[in-house]
This record gives structure tokens, sequence and C-alpha cells, in this order.
């Protein structure tokens, strides 16, 4: 697993000398007093190349201005560069929640600008919003310099705006030919679909997308996932679009079809097509892009052009805050062996391929990967939600082979699910009833709830874990998303587990809320629970774990423990090419 | 579709702050309307009849009305049970007649063996009717949750089975009289349906008992707490160590045994078993448990809601008649208050989430 280190070491030593050179080009007096502040990163190890400085606090107020003062500098040296849309002061609310805090993102003509960002860091909700299914809260949107409203995806599209969504938006049940024209079907007589006419353009289209022999009578169910996101890049295609946004189309292609994908990319950018792509794959976009952008909690924190970075550079921009500041870290001895997976196999489309892990009392174990990996589908199969096809599960060295979501409760398994909306909470009810749900049976007396021990325990456990409420029979949909979270946990402290699932259990929430969050998980270990938790979040994983595993493709591709763990490893690992040969 | 969706967050910006308890006064006292609003239009109607025909207020047909809305209520109450999970129950009204006709063919002919014919006591006969009833519900829960038929479909078809049942039972023909005789001891089936105990119909206590335990069942119990739970998230009901499944046959076992209770008393009250008893039903009862305020998508409604949407259906079709208006036209009324009912429910969510949002 080690293996990757040594490359990735030559190619960020020599990525970093054009970043270098160009500093010394524009030479800004306050760029460069920020820069070395900037290049005080602690855990990096790349970085003590650039510049070995202590460890800085006031790191994301002085990124700021340099990167202003940077992109300003850039501005004359590439003089064909030109804007053609521009987002101003964005922001959005959903709720309580700041997805987006005054934004202001340029995309240039002509090429291809990559965005990067942590989950949950605002980067699709501001695609959303420039492709009209999203209205910002606040500011204006400008193609070509002039104000537009893009109230509806058809607006945006009449504009020459175009989104390939990360989650696939075709009908299975309809052809490749049927797909690509869907809600613009070719005519013929003004009345009848021109079907022949169709499939000789899907022809086109498919050759185009390097898939000459994938018939167009194709029912687009029947493809495998990769073809299906070609599919959907093909729409794009056959409109007249000036502005093609694409949100991780490339988390299902093989590596094959990414090549082909980045040559389509590649042919647009000629045409004068702007393409804003949006990728957690570092090697693959800087491949490709032109410009990168990194957003960080709702914040646009960094605009450069890509050969002025280098893979070290970004990750750090991603990152952000100095992660021991805002995690703290679980530093009780560790007991026994409390959760022991072996070989643990499930099928679906997204599969779970022979995983073993242990989990010790007192240790908290993190799981890092992209979206996909298999995390999630890990967890849900151990608390009993879905069916292993081969493997066993051992509970404080007892095997539990019902694999039922009562068995694996009763036995000391709780999880608290990625989306708490969906899997989480029961909007319908209070905040005492979701606390409760999963322990009513104790609440009784002669066989009816005793409201007065259901008030009490409820409140006990609000208490505990500093839930904010405006009172315990509250519909739970009127908590913020850390208090909302805060309940599901505490249902499932309620159930006395000896192990915590915790699957991106900062998810959505602002970062004040993730702090006590992960000091909560500490608390947890210290207690003598063993967690086991999921992140998309490299300083939150690297931060709180222990020791971390990373998933791809639904194995575990490394192994890291705190001491040794680096942003470049965990990143390398979750993309690892290993595994993606081995699927394919 | 955009509009709605921006609406909410400005309208919530753009208002002044020294509006907005004014505002959130008069929201909270529209609520309190829009909750109760199954009692407002329930008096609405009692005064808009009562000022039309002096005999809609008076005590013989207060209690006339109420007799009706008994077995629509039954019904309702355990339909109910169902809606609450997110589920449907087509079949109640065929599983009524199916009870119906189990229980008319015990009375009026016996069970025939190679040895004899056997009668039961009308105590037996009632509890034979009420678990034919349970079973049927049991194999739509069975359905719903082994075969994953879609509940709608599961009980559609169960709609058919158990209707067709009902006509195999006697052919086709009616058991005629139900009333058995002192040799066989199979006496008194008309206590439930036309008795009365201090001037109320038996039926009508049955109801308040079935209502009773509905309540407590619903709002005191775990299992009710569950079946609101399945309702409202079933996924995370299922992460929560809820037996789903067992929830869900559950409440359609609780529906056709509420279902064959109904069908019984309606087959006591009229004397006599025939297989078209409570064509229809279902749809009243679904009708009632919506005016009531039960959500079909689940996870949100009352007992109580339900047994004063049954009210307000039966208030209302026996009112349309005593004042003269012509069944096409009761039809038409019925259909646009349940519509209406539908909305002003969506109305009380709207209001109900914005006032949290403005209260967190």
């Amino acid at each position: 697993m080690s293996e990757p280190r040594g490359p990735r070491h030559d190619a960020m030593s020599e990525a970093a000398q054009p970043r270098n050179d160009a500093l010394t080009e524009a030479a800004a007096q306050p760029r460069n007093d920020a820069l070395t502040e900037a290049a005080a990163q602690p855990r990096n190890d790349a970085l003590t190349e650039a510049a070995a400085q202590p460890r800085n606090g006031g790191l994301s107020e002085a990124t700021q201005p340099r990167n202003v003062a940077m992109s300003e500098a850039a501005e004359p040296r590439n003089g064909a560069m030109s804007e053609i849309l521009e987002a101003r002061n964005i922001s959005k609310n959903y709720g309580g929640v700041r997805a987006l805090k005054d934004v202001t993102f340029t995309a240039y003509r002509g090429k291809v600008n990559v965005l990067v960002g942590e989950n949950g860091a605002g980067k699709s909700t501001l695609m959303k919003i420039l492709s009209g299914s999203e209205q910002p809260t606040s500011g204006e949107i400008l193609l070509e310099g002039e104000p537009v409203q893009l109230g509806s995806p058809r607006h945006a599209q009449a504009r020459g705006i175009g989104i390939i969504h990360q989650e696939l938006s075709l009908f299975p049940n309809m052809t490749i030919a049927e797909n690509l024209f869907a809600g613009r079907e070719l005519r013929k007589g003004g009345r009848f679909v021109d079907a022949a006419a169709q499939r000789r353009q899907a022809r086109e289209v498919l050759h185009r997308l390097g898939q000459h022999r994938l018939d167009p009578d194709t029912l687009v169910g029947d493809l495998p996932i990769g073809q299906q996101q070609l599919v959907e890049i093909g729409r794009v295609l056959l409109t007249d679009v000036r502005v093609l946004i694409m949100d991780e189309p490339t988390s299902a292609l093989s590596n094959h079809e990414v090549d082909v994908l980045f040559g389509v990319m590649d042919e647009l950018r000629r045409d004068d097509v702007t393409v804003i792509y949006i990728s957690h794959k570092l090697d693959e976009f800087r491949r490709i892009g032109d410009w990168v952008t990194v957003f960080r909690d709702g914040s646009l924190v960094a605009h450069e052009s890509m050969s002025r970075t280098d893979t070290g550079w970004i990750v750090r921009q991603m990152v952000g805050r100095d992660p021991d500041s805002l995690y703290v870290r679980n530093s009780s001895p560790v007991g026994d062996v409390l959760l022991d997976v072996r070989g643990l196999t499930v099928d679906g489309t997204v599969k779970v391929d022979d995983v073993s892990l242990t989990v010790r009392a007192g240790e908290v174990v993190g799981i890092y990967g992209l979206m996909g990996a298999g995390r999630t589908e890990l967890v849900e199969t151990l608390m009993g939600m879905r069916e292993a096809s081969a493997g066993e599960v051992f509970i404080r060295a007892k095997t539990e082979p019902k694999g039922t979501v009562q068995a694996r409760m009763a036995a000391g398994l709780a999880l608290v699910p990625e989306d708490r909306q969906r899997d989480g909470l029961v909007p319908t009810m209070s905040v005492r009833e979701n606390i409760l749900l999963a322990t009513l049976a104790r609440m009784t007396r002669g066989g009816l709830l005793n409201g007065g021990a259901e008030q009490r325990t409820a409140k006990d456990k609000v208490g505990e874990l500093a839930i904010k409420i405006p009172g315990l029979g509250a519909l739970v949909t009127a908590l913020s998303g850390g208090n909302q979270q805060k309940v599901v946990l505490a249902r499932a402290l309620l159930t006395d587990p000896v192990v915590l699932l915790l699957d991106e259990p900062t998810r959505g929430i602002d970062v004040g809320a993730k702090s006590q969050i992960a000091s909560l998980m500490a608390d947890l270990a210290a207690q003598g629970f063993g967690v086991l938790f999921i992140s998309s979040e490299l300083a939150e994983v690297m931060a709180m774990a222990d020791r971390v595993l990373v998933m791809a493709r639904g194995r575990v591709t490394a192994e890291f423990t705190a001491e040794n763990v680096t942003e470049e490893a965990l990143v390398a690992a979750s993309a690892s090419d290993s595994v993606l040969e081995a699927s394919a | 579709m955009t509009d709605t969706h921006v609406a909410p967050p400005k309208h919530a910006a753009a208002a002044p702050p020294p509006d907005e308890p004014k505002n959130t006064a008069l929201a909270r006292a529209a609520l309190l309307l829009l909750r109760g609003r199954t009692l407002v239009v329930l008096v609405i109607l009692v005064i808009i009849f009562s000022s039309i025909s002096s005999e809609y207020l008076t005590q013989s047909n207060l209690i006339l009305m109420t007799k009706h809305v008994a077995i629509n209520a039954i019904l309702a109450i355990g339909v109910t049970f169902v809606i609450l999970t997110g589920g449907i129950d087509l079949s109640v009204g065929s599983i009524a007649g199916l009870a119906s006709m189990v229980a008319g063919g015990l009375l009026f002919k016996g069970l025939n063996f190679p040895g004899g014919t056997v009668f039961f006591s009308v105590a037996v006969v009632i509890l034979i009717g009420i678990v034919v009833g349970a079973l049927v519900g049991a194999v739509n829960g069975v359905l719903i949750t082994r075969f994953k038929v879609a509940p709608f479909i599961a009980t559609l078809g169960m709609l058919y089975v158990a209707r067709g049942a009902a006509q195999l039972h006697s052919d086709g023909g009616t058991y005629p009289d139900l009333a058995g005789t002192e040799a066989r001891g199979n006496t008194g089936f008309g206590f439930i349906g036309v008795d009365s105990i201090l001037g109320i119909p038996v039926a009508v206590w049955i109801m308040v008992v079935v209502a009773a335990a509905a309540v407590v069942v619903t709002t005191k119990t775990p299992f009710g707490k569950r079946i609101f739970a399945v309702g409202g998230n079933e996924r995370a009901a299922v992460l929560s160590g809820i037996r789903v499944n067992r929830i869900k046959i559950a409440v359609y076992v609780i529906s056709g045994a509420c279902a064959a209770l109904a069908g019984l008393l309606l087959t006591s009250e009229l004397g006599a078993a025939y297989p078209d008893t409570a064509t229809t039903y279902e749809l009243n009862a679904i009708a009632a448990a919506v005016l009531g305020g039960t959500a079909l998508s689940g996870g949100r409604g009352t007992i109580i809601g339900t047994v004063m949407g049954a009210f307000v259906i039966g208030f209302l079709s026996d009112g349309l008649v005593l004042v003269g208006v012509s069944t096409f036209w009761q039809s038409v009324v019925k259909g646009a208050v349940i519509v209406f009912a539908v909305i002003t429910e969506q109305a009380q969510q709207r209001l109900q989430s914005n006032l949290a949002k403005r209260t967190a």
C-alpha cells in the first residue's frame, strides 16, 4: 500500500517548480507573505519541501488575499482569457444551513474549469444554481457579461447551459436513441417521431463517444453503469451547449471510458465549449483541467490556473484549517476486540468485496473513501439492513449469524445512518418519540407506555448530548441538522450498543456542530465503546481516527494508523487503480 | 413549481420583525381552526340542516344518524390503522360482506358435518365472523409484506376475492332469517344491531368501545407508536429495530377484524345476510379517515379524527336525505367535501411547518 508514495513525491516536487516561478514573476508583495504562511500547513510531508515552517493558526484568513492577488496577476498573462459565466456573490440557505456563502465564481470560455472540495462544500449547490434547478438566496449570475435569470433547467438550457448530474436521469425502460432525444424528439411531418433520423444521429453521437459498437436500439436499463453515463453525456452533446457542467461524471467509469470522456472534453474545448467539471479524483482532473476552483464549507477558497498548482496545494486548500483545532482526538487506551468482521461480501450495484476489519473497545476507526466505494453498504450490512452473501461477523467474540437488525442490535451494534432524513428520523414525530423509537418496549408499565419514564429518559439523553430543542414535544424537523443528528445518536445510544457505527456523522452540519459530534465520539470511545465511522472529509478522518481504513470499489485498499496517515496516501488509496482494474 | 420553492424563504426574510408576533398569532389561530376543522364542519352541518328541517335535531333522529355512523366509523377505524402505516385497505367492504355471509350461514343453516348439523351460540358465531375477517386481513398483510404486492393491488384483489367468496357461500342467495330458535340455542343475534342500552343502540356502544380501544392502542402502547413510525419513515423504523413486516400484517388483521365486526352489525340490523352487504363501503371508510385528517402518505392521523370524519359523512348524507336533496346531488356534495378536506389538510401542513420554522 505504500507503493504509490514514491512516484507521487516526484510528481509533487516537479509540480511545485512552476508555481514558484509564477510567484517570482508576479512578485506581489502581500502575496509572498501570505504564501509562506499558507505553506505552513501541518501534517503534510510534501510541504516541508516548499517551506519548512512551524504550524500557523491564521491559515484560512491568509489564503484569501493570496488567491485574489494571484488571479489578478494571472489576467494579463493569459490575454485571450475571457469570462463566459460568472456567479456573483451567490449565497444559498437551506432552512438554517448556509450551503453557499457569498461565492463569486468565474468560468472561462473554452476552458475546462475544475471544481473541487469535500462533500458538502457547496460545489453541487452552485452547479444546481448555474443550471437553473435551484435559485440562489442572494447574488446574481452573468452570462457573457449580461445578468441572467435561470428560473428553471429549461431556461438554463435555452441559454446553452447543460448539466450532467452525478445521479443519472435516464429512462431505463427506453432505448438509447429514445433517451438521447427524450423531450425533444425529432419530428417527421410535424407530428410523428422520426425514429430513423433519431437512430442515425444517435449512432453518430455514440461514435463520437467511442461506442461505435453500441446499438442505438439497446434499452438503457440493460447497459452497464459506465455506458449509461456516456449516454447521459451524449444527451448534452446533442444540444447546442455553450457551457457544460459535469458533476463527477467519472465516478462510474472504467479507465478506458474516462479516456474517451477526456477525449470528448478536449474536442469540446477546441469547439470553444466551456466545461465546468466537478471531481474528487485529483490525478484525473489534473490531466484535463485548465483552471481549478476549491470550495470549502460553502465558500470559494481558491481559484487558480491548474499549471500553477500541485496535488499537495489542492489538498491543503480543500482541507483548510488546522484539523486538530476542530476535532478532538481520542486518546483512550484500547481494549478487547468488540467487532470482528471476516470476509464480508455483499452483492449489488455497489458491492462490498471480502472486507475484514476489527474494532476494539476504546478505539475510533475511520473508513475513508469516495462515494460508491461500498462504505455505506458495509455498515448497513453489519447492521442487518442488507443481506451478506459471504462472511462472518463476531460481536464481543461471539458470532452473530442471523443478520437481522434486531439480532445485531441485541448483540450490541447501533448505526447512525448517513442520510438522517431518509434513514434516521421520522419527520412526523416529535423529538421525544424519535429518541425513544428503538427502545419503546422498555418504557411500558402494564403494557401501556409510561409517560413519566419516556419524558425522563428522553430528557436525560437530551441533557447528556447537549441537544438544543424548543421542547421534547416539538417536531424533530424543527431542529437544526446538528441537533437532528444528535437525536439519531441519542436513539442509538439508548439501545446499549458496544460498537457504534456512524455513517458520515458530520455530513451537512455546520462547523461548530461537527466539532461537538467529534468530541462526543472521543468521549464515547473513552467510555469503552468501539466507534467505527465513515467520513469523506480528509481532515476529519485524519484528526479523529486512531486507525483509518480506505475503501475503493467495495474493498479495503489501505489501512493506516494515526501516526502514518497522510492526505495524499488516503486520496491515492481511495482511487486505487489496482482495485479498479481488478473489478473491470 | 419554482415559484413555490422560492416563496417561503422570501416571505420569511421580507417580514418585518415587529409584524411577526402578530402574524404568528394569526397563523396559530388559523392552525387551530384547521386542526379542528372536522368538528367545525360537523357543527356547521348541524346548524344548516336543523335550520332547514325541524326534524333534524330531534333526539330520535340524532340516535338514528349515530347508529348509521357507527358502522362506517368501525370500518374507518380499522382502515385508519392501515393508512397510518402508509398502506391502504380496499377490501374492507368485501370482508364485511364475507363475515356477514359466514355468520348468516352459521345461524341459518348451521355447520354441516357428516354426523349431522351443528349450531353455535350467537357469541360464538360473532367470534367466528370476526376471526374470518382477521384471517382475510392476515392474507392481505402477508401478500403485502412477504410477496411485496403493493397494498393497493393486494387489497383490490382481495376486494374481488372476498366478495366472490361471500357469493359462493350461498350461491348468490340470501340467508333471510337470522333470528335462530331456542332449540338450537342461537337466538339473540338482533341484540348487536337492533337493541338499545340506556336508550342508545348497542351498535353505538360497540363503536365507542372500539374507538376507545383504538385510541389507547395508537397513543399509549409501543405497538401504536411503531405504527406511526412505520408510516412516518419506514427505513428509520427498520433501523430502530422495529419488525416492520409484523406491524404491517397486524394492521391489516385489525382492519379485517373491524370490517367483519361492522359487517355483523349491519347484518344484525337488517336481520338477513345477503352477499352484497356493505358493497363500496370501503370508500366511505377511507373518506372518513381522510376527512378526519389521516394522511394517505402515512404517519399522521388520529382515531378521534376518523370518528369525527365518519360523523361528518353520516350526518351529511342523512341530512341531505332529510331535506330532500336528490341522491345524485348527494354524491356530488359528498365527493366535493372529501376533496375539500384534503385541500385543507395540506393548508394545515404548510402552516404547521411554517410556524415550526419561525419558532425554531
